[in-house]
């Protein structure tokens, strides 16, 4: 075989994820995780929270929670069977913000915590907030066009 | 019936990017980026807001919503308050959000030591 | 040009192994002499946990050969973590002199060929090779935090969390455990850039070194109880028979990998099997020198393998190079 030919042969020979389970489990946890955002959702309206600082709260519930099930070793481990189910609501946000602050601790507050906090999750800032500048760019130049 | 629609619609969500965990191998940092990228860009074509009315949480608190939440946020900035909206709009609505990862984020760090799994 | 190396009076002294809970929890327990269940091994942080790792094991290989630092002339060691950290560490305590090698997870069976060479070659009485690597420490470097919920794919496989140190002495002709021939291993690049298919990347080295040997030696496959490789796992070990096989050479019957022998694939949940210079080396120091002084195995062959590539490297899609040295050891 030469190098193309096991490159590609050891891609399509590798040992494949278990698609149809691995679905399952994200669309059921990342589910479960939605419904809990709107029960707080519910409960923010139901005491009287304008609409305002419940679409504030809501997030702030859930990065608490993410915070709380990381730093007690729980989302890791429900993470390992769910996935994209774990990855794409917002804990998994707050998991990949608070996961580095604790394991570079050792660094120290500044170039540790400080400095590694925002290691996986700078990106999602860095492009959402790109993207937002362009859209913001477009929408005054060309209005409700886009 | 809002929480069946709001488990769908997050289900829904987070088994596309499972797929792309599954077939494309790309890092989960990458699909977060794209997640949020294309809730910028579908709240900016008008189908985000769609989704979100009938999702709800479902919608929202996918990282997907919060890009939702920056197109929103500089849509409703610009209208008010013109060019410096392009560049208040988006980090003022995640404001929120942000400043509570980071002092969730910092309280827990000190609380925490990493674990053997 | 690639030569096989002859060693004469190369005997194996003692080997120890420390091992980690995962790893104590897998078929070969019985045979490491300590299993700690501190992951911190009572150190401050991962790095630190390491060096503590691979000091102890060091103490421990000259408390069982009743040496004390001084009568070994070289300690020869290494580990994953950046520029050496936990061998500088590790050998601290126990080296009056030291070299610091790196071979990812091949580092045991490159020690053990250069500590040969110096003993056949006259410089050293009695030299150590030790190695170590630790699950937390490498994920921390080279993949995400513990914390972190992500998903890892099949291919992957689990950093060991151990070390393994074998001191070898200049011996004449008595009884024990010899290692009789060597051979440097050739740095295979294949294309593979996927770091959680590193056994992909491994197995056509471990290929090349096996098949160059037995070539240029003139032995056969039979000649030998066990082909051991580390660190292979499922993929690795599959991929690499399968070239071999392509070679005219069949090692179904005499192959085994430490990736797949530390632990239980079925039940750990390790994916592909273990990896890390502290696999092969703690399966070494341990089970395989056990089997050998029970003379249950005679005649193996020791190809531990690497995956040589960096955080960095990985980050920038550069594809991994794979090396795999060779160690002959004999009971006499």
């Amino acid at each position: 075989m030469d190098k193309n030919e096991y490159k590609k042969y050891a891609k399509k020979t590798a040992a494949k994820s278990p698609v149809l389970k691995d679905c399952v489990i994200a669309f059921l946890v990342g589910g479960g995780i939605c419904c809990i955002g709107q029960a707080f959702s519910s409960l923010y309206s139901y005491v009287g929270l304008g609409d305002d600082t419940v679409t504030t709260f809501v997030p702030i519930t859930m990065i608490f929670l993410g915070g709380l099930f990381t730093v007690l070793g729980l989302y890791e481990k429900l993470a390992k069977y769910a996935g994209a189910g774990t990855i794409i609501p917002i804990t998994g946000f707050a998991n990949s913000i608070v996961s580095p602050a604790i394991e570079y601790k050792t660094e120290g507050l500044i170039l540790g915590v400080g400095a590694k906090m925002f290691v996986i999750a700078g990106p999602v800032i860095v492009y959402g907030t790109l993207a937002s500048v362009i859209y913001g760019l477009i929408y005054y130049f060309f209005g409700g066009a886009v | 019936m809002e929480f069946v629609r709001a488990f769908i619609t997050g289900g829904i969500i987070c088994v596309l990017a499972q797929l792309l965990i599954d077939y494309t191998r790309l890092t989960p940092a990458r699909i977060v980026v794209l997640f949020v990228s294309l809730g910028v860009l579908l709240t900016a074509l008008g189908v985000y807001p769609k989704i979100v009315d009938f999702g709800g949480a479902g919608a929202t608190v996918p990282i997907s919503g919060f890009g939702y939440s920056l197109a929103r946020g500089v849509q409703q900035a610009v209208k008010e308050k013109g060019f410096t909206g392009v560049f208040t709009g988006g980090i003022t609505a995640a404001s929120g959000g942000i400043s509570a990862a980071i002092v969730i984020g910092y309280i827990f760090a000190l609380l925490g030591k990493s674990k053997e799994k | 040009m690639r030569r096989i190396f002859k060693f004469s009076n190369v005997k194996v002294m003692v080997g120890a192994a420390i091992a980690g809970t995962k790893e104590g929890e897998g078929p070969l327990s019985a045979n490491f002499d300590v299993i700690e269940h501190d992951a911190y091994f009572g150190q401050k942080s991962w790095e630190l946990a390491e060096g503590e790792l691979q000091s102890q094991t060091a103490s421990l290989a000259l408390q069982k050969a009743s040496l004390n630092s001084e009568d070994v002339d070289i300690v020869i060691c290494g580990d994953l973590e950046d520029q050496c950290f936990a061998s500088s560490k590790g050998a601290m305590r126990s080296a009056s002199s030291m070299l610091g090698i790196y071979g990812a997870c091949s580092t045991m069976s490159e020690a053990l060929l250069v500590s040969s060479m110096a003993i056949s070659g006259g410089f050293a009485k009695r030299v150590m090779s030790l190695t170590s690597s630790h699950f937390c420490a490498a994920e921390k470097q080279f993949r995400f935090p513990l914390e972190y919920g992500a998903q890892r794919p099949q291919t992957s496989q689990w950093t060991v969390t151990a070390s393994g140190a074998i001191i070898l002495e200049h011996g004449e002709e008595e009884n024990g455990v010899y290692i009789t021939r060597g051979m440097i291993g050739k740095p295979i690049e294949m294309g593979i850039t996927d770091a959680n298919n590193m056994s992909a990347a491994m197995a056509p080295a471990a290929k090349d070194t096996i098949c160059e040997f037995l070539k240029l030696s003139g032995e056969s496959p039979e000649n030998y109880d066990l082909i051991l490789t580390g660190d292979l796992g499922k993929e690795g070990s599959r991929l690499m028979k399968e070239l071999a096989t392509e070679e005219g050479v069949d090692l179904s019957g005499v192959h085994n990998d430490c990736g797949l022998m530390i632990y239980d694939t079925e039940r750990q949940d390790v994916h592909s099997g273990g990896s890390g210079c502290g696999c092969s080396a703690s399966v070494v120091a341990s089970h395989i020198l056990n089997e050998m002084k029970s003379g249950r195995l005679k005649r193996i062959l020791y190809v531990a393998t690497g995956a040589l590539l960096s955080a960095t490297s990985a980050l920038q899609g550069q594809p991994i190079t794979g090396i795999a040295h060779l160690v002959e050891m004999e009971v006499r």
